[in-house]
């Protein structure tokens, strides 16, 4: 340990971040059922990390191994650098928010937050102050006398935040933190949980299944799927690269073609699609994968543009004639408010969702049911994946 | 629509008559008989005069009959506290058992709670008696440690004599406990079953180790559950006459032997329902006191 | 390999399994020897001396035994029936309808399952010899009126209990519905509730069953010479001698228990399974 306190002998290491968290190999098994599957993560000091799959993937899972809540099958959980292995949970530097908030019933507010500092024997007068402190980081001060019973589902969670924070964790878990708060708190709980965060500058590690809400707080996000990390990076990385079909669905929607290959030169690479035949999609930049392969192209609904019809279909700017268009007809249309959403469907049948601002109070008369339309795209839009 | 309404009377006639009549003709009437009888005394025979008299009573506060009673609660509050030691930690390892073994785990304790009490007492006298399987087995361990004796030079033990284990106190608190111990581990697991487990995380991720964790939070929240265990252990052990009957010895009446005998032997009526009542008031301020405890907490639902 | 156990797997811990080992040994040991030596080739000895059905071909051949066994069986299937109408209608009543003393019969019905049994055996034979001698010269099985009246008051109020946990979760919509499709208050009855309340009405069933052939207290002070029940029967046995006897005599009854309990136990998985599709 006291090779960290001292000056790096090796400049090159000690410029490089260390990081707080690391997964090596972790497994867990229960019986044949492979929760997480060889997972290996590092998460930095000061990150507003976010664990992010459907139920069941193990992200659960790994936050609860990282609080020593599950013993991992195989790998080790490292904290600060420190093998956690042998280290039960009561005596790891993390403390964890649960997804119920285990807010204990028979005890005060104020004698819930000031549980994890009786244990660590903090005299009387620092203890109390140290309550008072945590309650007003989350703007309970006046209710620390209160039951549980008393309050609301949002003031419970502020507990169980409190009562984490006070302990000084070198991390904090939050397990799906909002999922049990109406729509309207859970939006201004995400808003508050960023700025505490960056307010108490503690490295936050948190478990959602809401891609909203990951993309909204995270710093840095981890998609799960089957027990493995599909795909690691920023929310806009995740959002406007997905490395995957899983990535691609699961954060935001998305348009999906099958297609082949048909060429992938240096600045253009071209793919067939039977959907949208028989015009072809272009991209201005080459892609992975070999020619005549199956690929699939993702595009975004609102990197989609509508037009009315007409003989020829429209240019679309950096494109070959021809190229990304589709010509349908609009089925369905959502007016949400600050958006419409257009369904549009293809000769052969196939449905395009398409989303369009309402920029000014007359928009959504421009398009009615049954016209029929253009479908075009930006050749810089559209992803192509190989899995 | 004067039909409809007596139809809805009629309705609520044939709910009610049938369950109330048999309470008051078959239950509460006996009952006020015993309570009748205890303000009486023993003319003739067969004839009883209630006259009042409250002789019964002071009769039974007399030390003899208050010591035996004082004994009997005793031994039924021994009898619980053992139930709950060694009830609670099977509990706890039910509610934490694979899903798929708990209802086995669960069965195996409900098994000695549905077969007959006069059976599994039957089933302690073989194994306590002078010639029974607990000497024996005492026997063969004394053997062995005197063979173990001669092996390393020593002396050898000298005769195994066998130990008196039954009909006397200890028969009667070891039988009662076997008896009653189904009857603590079924409302504790109820209890337990129902706290949130991330409490018990919380907990721990708090820094509190698993001592502390079932004191501050797992006693607190099962405590209902464990003072219905309690009540539901306590009740049927203080007015036990099959366990005391055929395991204790002379010293080892409980207050229900008396009362047998009063009825059997002694014929002598109306001590024996002053007696009764006595034991009715006993377990009657048990259960007041639990409800007593529970005042102002919402219902729990496994009251007795 | 570090340890594979999380921290709140106590039943994994070695000192549990343990303790539950001893507990679950102290339980079932006596039982299990009790059964093992109703097969034992002799009279008295503890130490086995071989398999034998002798006892169980004694068991019977001996009249007043079997006697008290059709009995028992006889009066706690009468006492089952009786209880499981009595109870339904005392939970349905405290459950259905709000009438003036309703707190004073609702302490009535639960009064028998906190009175202790000597106190009500004493009381059934007081009322039975000076109120309502019954008489002792009645064919079988009326000659067993007395017990089967003294089982139900003790039996019912379990019947209620458990009947009346299942009505809690019972939708009084579904009662309006049938009413509202034109059936009169027994119809709704009988098409609606009863079918709702069945899972209960086994459990009940069962658990009045098993308590009225277990009874022994109450039993002993409401039976006459002529009316001896199979624990009333075994417990004088067991003041005589203890005999091997009596060991097959109790295993019969230990498998009736179980057999019973299997029952219920099936039967529970199969109403649990029903409601999870």
């Amino acid at each position: 340990m006291s090779a960290v306190d001292q000056p790096a002998p090796n400049g090159a290491r000690a410029a490089a971040i260390k990081p707080i968290i690391g997964f090596r190999n972790i497994s867990k098994r229960w019986g044949s059922m492979h929760a997480v599957d060889n997972v290996s993560l590092d998460i930095e000091p000061g990150e507003f990390f976010a664990l992010l799959g459907p139920s069941g993937c193990g992200k659960t899972t790994l936050l609860r191994m990282l609080a020593g809540l599950e013993v991992p099958t195989e790998g080790h959980v490292l904290i600060d650098g420190q093998d956690m292995s042998d280290i039960p949970p009561n005596k790891r530097a993390v403390n964890m928010v649960f997804q119920s908030y285990a807010v204990f019933p028979h005890m005060t507010v104020a004698d819930n937050v000031a549980y994890g500092l009786k244990i660590d024997r903090v005299p009387q007068s620092e203890r109390d102050n140290r309550v008072q402190e945590a309650l007003d980081l989350v703007q309970l001060g006046h209710l620390a006398s209160r039951m549980p019973d008393q309050l609301s589902g949002g003031q419970r969670q502020r507990v169980a935040l409190a009562r984490a924070l006070i302990k000084k964790p070198k991390v904090l878990l939050l397990d799906e933190p909002l999922s049990a708060l109406d729509a309207k708190l859970r939006e201004a709980m995400r808003f508050e949980l960023s700025q505490l965060q960056q307010k108490v500058g503690i490295t936050f590690i948190m478990v959602t299944h809401d891609q909203d809400e990951a993309l909204a707080i995270a710093s840095r996000i981890a998609v799960m799927n089957k027990g493995s990390i599909a795909q690691l990076g920023t929310p806009s990385d995740l959002y406007e690269f997905p490395a995957s079909r899983f990535v691609a669905d699961f954060i935001g929607s998305v348009n999906m073609f099958e297609g082949t290959l048909i060429s992938d030169k240096p600045e253009e690479a071209t793919v067939a699609c039977p959907d949208l035949s028989p015009y072809v999609v272009h991209v201005p930049h080459s892609v992975a994968g070999q020619e005549e392969s199956t690929v699939w192209v993702a595009i975004r609904p609102e990197k989609m543009s509508l037009h009315k019809d007409a003989e020829t279909p429209p240019a679309v700017s950096k494109c070959p004639a021809a190229h990304n268009v589709a010509k349908g007809e609009i089925k369905e249309i959502s007016y949400l408010g600050d958006i419409s959403i257009f369904h549009v469907m293809l000769a052969n049948g196939r449905l395009l969702r398409i989303s369009r601002p309402n920029r000014s109070r007359w928009d959504q008369d421009d398009f009615t049911w049954g016209e029929t339309v253009w479908v075009s795209w930006d050749g810089s839009s559209p992803v192509v994946l190989q899995s | 629509m004067a039909s409809q309404k007596q139809e809805r009377r009629l309705t609520f006639l044939a709910t009610a008559l049938p369950p109330i009549g048999w309470v008051v003709v078959f239950f509460l009437a006996p009952l006020a008989i015993v309570w009748a009888y205890s303000f009486g005394q023993n003319v003739s025979l067969t004839e009883v005069d209630i006259s009042g008299t409250f002789a019964n009573y002071a009769r039974a506060l007399q030390p003899l009959y208050l010591g035996i009673f004082l004994k009997s609660i005793f031994i039924a509050a021994l009898t619980t506290l053992l139930c709950l030691i060694i009830g609670f930690p099977v509990a706890l390892a039910i509610v934490f058992a694979e899903e798929r073994w708990r209802p086995w785990l669960l069965l195996l304790v409900m098994l000695p709670f549905w077969t007959n009490l006069l059976i599994r007492t039957y089933a302690l006298i073989a194994v306590l008696r002078t010639n029974g399987f607990a000497n024996f087995t005492l026997e063969w361990l004394w053997d062995q440690g005197s063979w173990l004796m001669t092996l390393v030079g020593l002396e050898p033990l000298g005769e195994f004599t066998p130990m008196q284990l039954l009909y006397n106190n200890f028969a009667v608190v070891f039988g009662l406990v076997y008896v009653h111990l189904p009857f603590m581990v079924l409302p504790l697991y109820a209890a337990l079953d129902r706290i949130d487990k991330s409490l018990m995380e919380a907990s721990l991720d708090l820094g509190a180790g698993h001592l502390r964790t079932l004191f501050s939070i797992v006693v607190p929240l099962a405590l209902p559950g464990i003072i219905s265990g309690i009540i539901i252990t306590f009740v049927p052990a203080l007015g036990a006459y099959l366990t005391p009957d055929l395991l204790g010895g002379p010293d080892s009446q409980m207050i229900a032997n008396v009362i047998e005998r009063q009825f059997k032997r002694a014929n002598d009526w109306p001590f024996g329902a002053a007696l009764s009542f006595l034991l009715m008031y006993a377990t009657f301020a048990v259960i007041a006191l639990r409800a007593y405890l529970a005042r102002g907490k919402s219902a729990d639902g496994h009251g007795i | 390999m570090a340890k594979q156990r999380a921290p709140l797997e106590y039943n994994r811990r070695w000192q549990m399994r343990l303790w539950l080992f001893l507990v679950f040994f102290f339980l079932y040991a006596p039982l299990m020897a009790l059964i093992a030596f109703s097969f034992n080739n002799s009279k008295r000895n503890i130490v086995w001396q071989g398999f034998t059905l002798d006892y169980y071909r004694k068991l019977f051949n001996n009249d007043s035994l079997m006697i008290a066994f059709a009995n028992s069986l006889t009066i706690a299937f009468l006492a089952t029936l009786i209880s499981l109408v009595i109870g339904t209608l005392a939970a349905v009543l405290l459950w259905r309808y709000r009438f003036p003393g309703k707190t004073a019969v609702e302490g009535a019905f639960t009064l028998p399952l906190v009175v202790p049994e000597i106190c009500m055996g004493v009381s059934m034979l007081l009322f039975f010899t000076r109120v309502l001698p019954w008489p002792n010269d009645l064919t079988w099985p009326f000659n067993l009126g007395s017990i089967v009246i003294a089982h139900v008051s003790f039996c019912f109020p379990f019947v209620a209990l458990v009947v009346r946990a299942r009505l809690a979760s019972f939708n009084k919509e579904q009662e309006e519905a049938a009413r509202d499709l034109g059936a009169n208050d027994w119809q709704a009855f009988r098409d609606v509730l009863i079918p709702h309340i069945r899972p209960a009405l086994i459990a009940g069933g069962l658990l009045a069953f098993t308590l009225s052939l277990d009874d022994f207290v109450i039993t002993f002070f409401t039976a006459g010479p002529d009316t001896i029940t199979f624990p009333v029967k075994v417990y004088s046995m067991l003041r005589f001698s203890v005999t091997p006897e009596v060991n097959a005599a109790s295993t019969m009854l230990i498998l009736i228990t179980v057999v019973l309990m299997i029952i219920m136990m099936v039967m529970q998985n199969r109403a649990q399974k029903k409601a999870k599709e």
